[in-house]
């Protein structure tokens, strides 16, 4: 058996994948959100209302999160069609933080005390399936027809169009689905962590999916994967020395030298 | 074509400003099935204009545009894409880092089927017959154009020449009844230009009718069935060939004032 810490970190790092392949989704179209942390926070938020109030069962209520976090996605990602690149960052940034200070002042919720008393459902073994089924969905968009269409719209979108692709469509549909992915991350860690709160989700839980997907390699799935890994598992690490105060200080400069020495990612491909 | 027979694409009284100037203003166009038709002028006359209005990537401040006798004004790139009407960049526009075959199979998707549940539905690893078909086409189109050996390479190492020859595979993909192709020999030898000129024959012989915009005369004189020139944003002759050189307004056009005296 694995010791509880260990258990513990596998588990985050299995919630980090999925929130990355999340952000891998919209990225993959050429949609750069730093608001995963809000579609997280609507899945988590969601799913821990229906188990704690509702009495409804972990495996109806994790899909609930994520449906609402999806369909929040699409609502978001109508505009995301007329705004481009940086403008686009800055408007998810918006939306995470109205997310949070939506739940900050939403009583059912707990507002600012949080919800706690959630049981304890997001187990090893769960987590693993959930990172398979991820891991399986982005594999499988891959060659797809709609796969190779999502690869067109972030090469050229203008090209993409003149040949028949419906740009809201796809783009509208991959945030969608990065948010409902998103909601399942949150979900799965609203029922380890026990108690949430709005600060859990804020910019600070964006920019850390943001920086997973950015240091593993924007270009592939697996990238983002690793990204999650390591931006989980070295901090953890880094304990191991007799630092530990500067545990983060060594972490953060780890990521700028890796992003120095490999600009386009640990996985990614130099362009 | 007989006198009544609808056009393919039929531009009317087509005005495109920006600000107070008039890139294209009042311009009627009629392209028959089954023909090559050029649309020339100098530099700045309206040309790439006049393919951005009919591909619904401008919206034009006046007048309509018709395929198949449908008015399809205003409408978005990839509905007249579907319609039929595809184009081809001045300035090469291909998804550089897909190669060569993926640039095509991305051609066909507005020919096929399937969305995210039918990508997820599939065998992980297994190409469906969609898939399959997909490919074959996508093979038999760069083997048309002569890319059937650099299939794999990305569209970004190729050269100038191939990329034009692979933006020209992607559009036969989405199976266009008119292709557009704006300046499709610019920086070819004379080899390649022979040769592409004779792709555009075959390939109207087959049924596609073209309208194609280009400085290379000789080409232009070659294969047009009819050619509209344009000066200023309008139309100042139109014709065969034959007539079209030696239309005087052509030549002060083209030309200056001292050599149409």
């Amino acid at each position: 058996m694995l010791d509880p810490y260990t258990e513990s970190v596998l588990i985050f790092t299995g919630i980090n994948i999925v929130l990355a392949l999340s952000l891998y989704l919209p990225v993959s179209a050429g949609l750069l959100s730093l608001g995963q942390g809000g579609f997280m926070a609507i899945g988590a938020y969601t799913a821990a209302y229906l188990t704690t109030e509702m009495q409804w069962p972990f495996l109806v209520a994790l899909p609930c999160g994520g449906l609402m976090a999806g369909l929040v996605g699409l609502a978001v990602g109508l505009p995301s069609l007329r705004i481009k690149g940086v403008y686009l960052v800055i408007m998810t940034m918006g939306f995470g933080e109205i997310v949070r200070v939506f739940f900050l002042n939403f009583e059912p919720t707990g507002a600012a005390s949080g919800l706690g008393g959630i049981a304890t459902h997001t187990t090893l073994p769960g987590v693993a399936i959930a990172v398979l089924l991820t891991l399986l969905l982005c594999f499988q968009l891959r060659g797809s027809r709609i796969g190779r269409a999502i690869e067109a719209v972030r090469e050229d979108e203008l090209a993409a169009e003149v040949i028949g692709i419906n740009l809201t469509y796809v783009k509208v549909a991959v945030f969608g689905l990065g948010a409902a992915i998103a909601g399942i991350g949150g979900g799965l860690y609203a029922h380890y962590a026990t108690f949430i709160d709005p600060a859990q989700f804020g910019f600070q839980r964006s920019a850390e999916i943001f920086i997973m997907v950015v240091l593993g390699g924007m270009g592939s799935f697996w990238g983002a994967a690793i990204g999650a890994i390591v931006v989980t598992i070295l901090p953890e690490l880094l304990r191991l020395g007799n630092a530990q105060e500067w545990r983060m200080t060594v972490f953060g400069a780890l990521l700028v030298v890796i992003m120095i020495v490999r600009p386009w990612g640990l996985l990614g491909v130099r362009r | 074509m007989s006198a009544t027979e609808t056009p393919l694409l039929e531009a009317r009284n087509l005005t495109r400003r920006f600000g107070g100037y008039a890139a294209v203003s009042d311009m009627n166009l009629k392209i028959a099935r089954g023909t090559i038709h050029a649309l020339i002028g100098p530099n700045g006359a309206g040309k790439t204009t006049m393919f951005n209005l009919i591909t619904g990537v401008l919206p034009p401040s006046s007048g309509d545009v018709l395929i198949d006798g449908v008015d399809v004004t205003g409408s978005r790139p990839d509905r007249i894409a579907r319609r039929g009407v595809v184009r081809t960049f001045q300035g090469v526009r291909l998804f550089p880092t897909m190669t060569a075959l993926e640039n095509v199979e991305v051609g066909r998707f507005c020919r096929t089927r399937g969305g995210f549940l039918a990508a997820f539905a599939r065998i992980p690893g297994v190409a469906t017959a969609t898939e399959s078909a997909t490919r074959r086409r996508a093979e038999e189109l760069l083997e048309r154009v002569g890319l059937a050996d650099r299939r794999h390479m990305l569209a970004s190492e190729l050269a100038l020449a191939d990329q034009r020859r692979l933006e020209i595979a992607r559009a036969l993909a989405a199976e266009p009844k008119l292709l557009l192709l704006d300046e499709p020999v610019a920086g070819m030898n004379p080899v390649e230009v022979h040769e592409a000129g004779e792709l555009f024959k075959s390939l109207c012989r087959e049924g596609v009718t073209i309208l194609i915009t280009e400085h290379h005369m000789s080409l232009v004189m070659a294969i047009s069935d009819l050619i509209t020139v344009m000066n200023y944003g309008r139309k100042i002759a139109e014709g065969a060939p034959d007539e079209v050189r030696k239309n005087p307004e052509v030549l002060t056009a083209y030309l200056g004032t001292e050599a149409a005296a």
